[in-house]
């Protein structure tokens, strides 16, 4: 009987990511885009990958749909969205496409399958310091690729502020938020966020022992900052808020001090040390989630603006 | 006894969500489709988690449960009357 | 137990199937973008039948769904909104008006 349900759960998604790309029309893609990332979130729970799901479900739910809604409505407003006249097919992106696809067939008949780390993380786990594999994986066994990742989300916002107009550059991030007064909005703004830090903060604590962690909890508080922003309870701050930059810093910071501590104590750089691991796992999530929260709230609400009108 | 009301209610909530999707379907415009969605899904929601509920071994799971049939109820409230009021301004703006 | 909860997830799996169609269709993007809600309710449904095939965990993934289940929308009422930062309850200023055909 399973069966019939992942069949149902794999012929939705394959038509609703046809829907996304196959239709005509910016908005009925980003429905559908929504949509598809909302049933991967499923999919991840059937494969038994829950801390993937709970990623999938705060990006895929949270944020992408509203970065997506405020790109179209930015072409709307500068009066771009007209669509391409019907039957016209752009060669170049159909032919990069079909290389791409191909590419990615290629390398998954011709590449051996991973060997499942069954064996040497169960023998290896005790000494990580958490009970969650995923954690124990991506934050000691591979804290280099995490340390990595975490500078590279940093890079996606510097990024990002380059686009900042420079008369605009001390203004706050994004465009002005404005909502009816004790509307249906600001209540919505004011009664999410205390549960979502809650939940937000719970993903972070738990991701020691169980699925959940920095990413997934830093997701979380991140979508609950940005409904804080979008209901006008809270402003984004401006970028020279020396605060704000810390905040982005310290994840990145406290896990380049947590491997420097590792070769001190004579392991090896970011080689956690089995009897520090644990605590400094822990710090390391705590820095790493408030950091992941605030750069990725500011990815989506975008670099500052004067809310002009474009052009 | 606990598996025939998990079988009696999660059967009714997931009848409830057909009769949203057919709603949803078949109803002439925005603002009565809005009414399926809000009205028979979520009450669907609720016999579902109440049938859920059941199975459940702990209280935590339970209150987990109520919490977000909650949350699920504070969005579909927020939704159909902000989407509302904006089909409304877009009907009349033009 | 399993069984049953499974026929019942693939249940709520079909009706969002067949709300699906409406997004496809339209006409207007308050359509589709209740189709979505939809979908994230069916979502938050579908999870909780299977917890307890899967396991409790996948509750807290429900519940950040539900908790984000209306961000979507109100990006959208947001985005529309005359100076993309508006509120439609509010009494100033009109939607942004939509360009060429009505089915986008």
């Amino acid at each position: 009987m399973t069966w019939a349900l992942d069949a149902t759960l794999c012929a939705m998604i394959l038509a609703v990511a046809l829907a996304t790309v196959l239709g005509r029309g910016v908005f009925r893609a980003i429905v559908f885009f929504v949509v598809y990332g909302l049933l991967l979130a499923l999919a991840w729970v059937r494969l038994d990958a829950v801390d993937v799901a709970l990623a999938e479900a705060a990006i895929g739910a949270g944020l992408t749909g509203v970065l997506f809604l405020a790109a179209f409505g930015r072409l709307a407003r500068s009066g771009a969205d007209a669509e391409p006249p019907p039957g016209r097919v752009n060669i170049a992106a159909a032919l990069a496409s079909a290389a791409l696809t191909g590419a990615l067939v290629w390398a998954w008949v011709a590449l051996p399958l991973p060997g499942r780390p069954g064996p040497e993380l169960a023998e290896a786990l005790p000494r990580a310091g958490v009970e969650n594999p995923v954690t124990a994986v991506l934050l000691n066994f591979r804290a280099w690729d995490t340390l990595l990742e975490s500078v590279v989300l940093l890079a996606a916002l510097v990024g990002l502020w380059m686009l900042a107009r420079d008369e605009a550059w001390t203004e706050p991030l994004g465009l002005p938020q404005h909502v009816r007064p004790g509307g249906v909005m600001a209540s919505f703004g004011r009664i999410l966020p205390p549960v979502g830090v809650l939940v937000g903060a719970y993903v972070v604590y738990v991701g020691a022992d169980r699925p959940g962690g920095a990413f997934q909890g830093g997701t979380v508080l991140a979508a609950v900052g940005i409904v804080a922003a979008l209901a006008g309870l809270v402003r984004p701050p401006r970028v020279t808020r020396r605060a704000w930059r810390a905040a982005l810093v310290a994840g990145p910071a406290v896990f380049l001090a947590a491997g420097l501590g590792g070769a001190a104590l004579g392991a090896g750089f970011l080689t956690l040390p089995e009897r520090i691991a644990g605590s400094a796992i822990f710090a390391i999530e705590i820095a790493l989630a408030l950091s992941i929260a605030v750069t990725l709230a500011f990815l989506v609400i975008g670099p500052p603006e004067t809310g002009l009108e474009d052009q | 006894m606990t598996d025939l009301a998990t079988h009696v209610f999660t059967g009714l909530g997931v009848l409830f969500f057909l009769a949203g999707s057919v709603g949803f379907l078949r109803f002439p415009d925005i603002f009565s489709r809005l009414h399926a969605l809000t009205k028979a899904d979520n009450l669907g929601l609720g016999f579902i988690a109440l049938g859920v509920a059941f199975q459940a071994g702990s209280w935590r799971q339970v209150a987990l449960l109520a919490l977000i049939w909650a949350l699920v109820l504070l969005a579909a409230g927020t939704v159909s009357q902000l989407v509302a009021r904006h089909a409304l301004r877009e009907r009349d703006g033009r | 137990m399993t069984v049953w909860l499974t026929f019942m997830a693939m249940g709520v799996l079909v009706s969002l199937a067949g709300a699906l169609v409406r997004v496809w269709r339209g006409p207007g993007r308050a359509d589709r973008m209740t189709g979505a809600q939809l979908a994230g309710t069916s979502g938050v449904a579908v999870l909780m039948l299977l917890a307890p095939i899967e396991g409790w965990a996948t509750l807290d993934v429900a519940a950040i769904l539900a908790l984000f289940g209306a961000l979507a929308a109100v990006g959208f009422v947001k985005a529309l909104s005359a100076d993309g930062g508006g509120d439609p309850e509010e009494e100033d200023g009109d939607p942004v008006p939509l360009a060429g055909d009505r089915n986008d």
